[in-house]
């Protein structure tokens, strides 16, 4: 751990309130001069704060929203769309907060993927990985809850099959179901507590994200190399060096963001859901936003249960294992840091671990693009079989476990990595000479 | 305590203070579990959730072919009035061939073998399967099919081909005379 360097204010006043609560050391020593960084990071390092911004966009505009929203089904739908036509900037607040969920999303998702790479969840660094995984478990959940909010017909029947979920479990499914529900179905109960939850959760995901900032103070930053910095030649103050280039990088992020917000602010979403619920009518196809739809995917693909072939014994029916391989395929990675036991920790020195990455990153385009279709869509006709877009999920979801319980072990014995730089100041002064 | 006599047995002797220690401990532990209770079970149904369990449903202006869709607890229901062809469709089937085997006898009322009621959500993850309206499509099996992850569904209700693990359910009903039910 990096040592902790006090700050003494000349300020007389500051000072004494200085020595009563180190606020200004504490700022000093996770995002200041006093906070010695590796000198090498790249772009690849800006989404950890572009996350913590979105985050902070995200509760700003969500409180203010809720000044406006009802919680109610008879209404919902209808102060929602008042907002937006009636409430001063109300235009410019609800599409930020629901373009600014994508927003997250593509920020932490580039962030995982990041971390995935340069592995950035290997030892010293397992605790501060897993606060990510439980900070991006809370995500999922508020954002759930949050579409459910415009009571759309995409947020009662996205809410209708995700609650249904919990009734695959055994003996207590039904009843899990129904404590969610608080009726017979996703009906106005529902709505009035996944309110309360969506404007709970984002301050459980600020405490996480404290804990997460924390442990990485713990064990410093990773960098692109994967070796530990050595000397203070190693590294550069975090301020003025990364405020400005985290600074650089959030310009361009919220150009981007901007973009979306005003030009095309339906352009994420469903439009189906400008059609109020209605609990008799079930949509075409239903369709989580996209930020979800690798796991959907991975749901839809399984339609077999898991028993003795050829005879009526099942272990798991269909439904439970698909439940199972959907959450299986987040929790897996908690275990990551232990199935990838290669003392090398970036990618950039694992010529085989990059390209089993990069197949990775395609399997996971696939699965997204699989989400986003009708079950029924036959993609091939080989020999009179058809070939559907739930089988090509099906192999998708396959590699995806694969990739992390089959692949890495193996490769974490077998690879043969390119030599590692002796110190990151070494490698950086090279390549610059 | 340092100064009573227990502590010169040892460090390790077990004390009445360790006996007050543990028992006080786990009765906090079960007494903080219970206090838990109210915050989750205000969750579940409220009363007059609970109490609006019934509806009664006069069947006399649906025709033979046609289906209605009524709302129950939130939930759609359907009432079928089933041809001659789909009753005898439907038990026709040989039950062991099912994948939730029941006969048609068991999800009808005995002498109202005409009446198909069942709840409308699909038993994989609740859609409301379409079927129930003249022009919908009504699967393979002539009953109901779901869109969403493509369960279809036999004249019976029965869960034939797709991903739904159950047929649809049969609520509780009964028939207060020939044209009238009372569901739940």
């Amino acid at each position: 751990m990096a040592e902790w360097e006090a700050v003494k204010p000349q300020n007389k006043a500051l000072a004494w309130f200085e020595e009563r609560l180190p606020v200004l050391s504490l700022v000093n020593n996770v995002v200041g001069a006093g906070t010695p960084s590796p000198r090498n990071l790249n772009y690849w390092w800006n989404f950890g704060s572009l996350a913590g911004i979105m985050l902070v966009i995200q509760i700003l505009s969500g409180i203010v929203l809720a000044m406006h929203y009802t919680p109610d089904t008879a209404v919902a739908f209808d102060s929602v769309e008042r907002i937006v036509r009636d409430v001063n900037y109300g235009w410019l607040l609800r599409p930020m907060h629901a373009n600014g969920a994508s927003f997250f999303f593509i920020a932490v998702y580039i962030h995982i993927l990041r971390g995935l790479y340069y592995g950035s969840y290997k030892a010293p660094r397992e605790v501060l990985w897993m606060l990510g995984l439980v900070i991006f478990l809370l995500m999922m959940a508020t954002a759930f809850m949050g579409y459910v909010l415009p009571w759309g017909q995409m947020s009662f029947w996205g809410a209708t099959v995700i609650t249904n979920l919990f009734s695959a479990i055994p003996l207590v499914g039904e009843d899990i179901r129904t404590l969610l529900w608080g009726g017979f179905s996703v009906d106005n109960p529902t709505l009035k507590r996944f309110f309360s939850l969506h404007f709970l959760l984002p301050f459980i995901i600020l405490g996480v994200v404290i804990l997460h900032i924390w442990a990485k103070k713990v064990s410093d930053s990773g960098n692109p190399l994967g070796v530990e910095v050595k000397t203070g030649a190693d590294q550069i103050p975090f301020h003025p060096f990364y405020t400005v280039k985290d600074a650089f990088g959030l310009g361009v992020f919220l150009v981007i963001f901007a973009y979306f917000v005003f030009f095309a602010p339906d352009a994420l979403g469903h439009p189906d859901n400008y059609i109020p619920a209605n609990s008799l009518v079930t949509p075409d196809s239903i369709v989580p936003e996209w930020y979800f739809l690798p796991f959907y995917a991975i749901l839809r693909s399984i339609t077999f249960d898991l028993g003795i072939p050829f005879t009526d014994i099942i272990f798991v029916p269909a439904k439970l294992l698909g439940v199972i391989a959907m959450f299986a395929s987040i929790l897996l990675l908690f275990v990551l840091p232990w199935l990838d036991s290669s003392k090398v920790r970036s990618g950039a020195f694992r010529p085989a671990f990059t390209k089993f990455f990069w197949i990775l990153i395609v399997d996971l385009v696939i699965l997204t693009w699989v989400g986003g279709q009708k079950p029924s869509l036959v993609i091939a006709q080989v020999a009179g079989m058809e070939f559907t877009v739930v089988d090509l999920g099906l192999l998708g979801t396959i590699y995806y476990f694969s990739h992390f319980i089959i692949v890495l072990p193996l490769l974490s014995r077998f690879e043969k990595t390119l030599p590692v730089p002796e110190s990151i100041s070494s490698a950086v002064i090279k390549s610059a000479g | 305590m340092s100064t009573t006599k227990h502590a010169t047995e040892g460090d390790d002797a077990v004390t009445r203070r360790d006996m007050l220690n543990i028992t006080a401990t786990c009765m906090s532990g079960v007494g903080a579990t219970l206090a838990l209770w109210p915050f989750v079970h205000q969750m579940n149904p409220a009363e007059d959730t609970l109490a609006l369990a019934t509806v009664e449903v006069d069947l006399s202006s649906i025709g033979a072919g046609e289906a209605i869709v009524i709302k129950w607890q939130g939930k759609p229901v359907f009432i079928r009035h089933r041809t001659a062809e789909e009753i005898s469709a439907a038990q026709a089937v040989e039950v062991s061939t099912l994948v939730d085997k029941e006969s048609d006898d068991e999800r009808i009322k005995e002498g109202h073998g005409q009446w198909l009621v069942v709840i409308g959500t699909c038993t994989h993850l609740g859609c409301v399967p379409v079927g129930t309206k003249s022009g919908d499509d009504k699967g393979e099996y002539g009953g109901w099919y779901c869109p969403c992850h493509g369960s279809h569904y036999d004249t019976s209700g029965r869960i034939r081909k797709g991903p739904a693990p159950r047929n649809l359910d049969v609520p509780e009903y009964v028939f207060a005379n020939d044209t009238m039910i009372k569901i739940g």
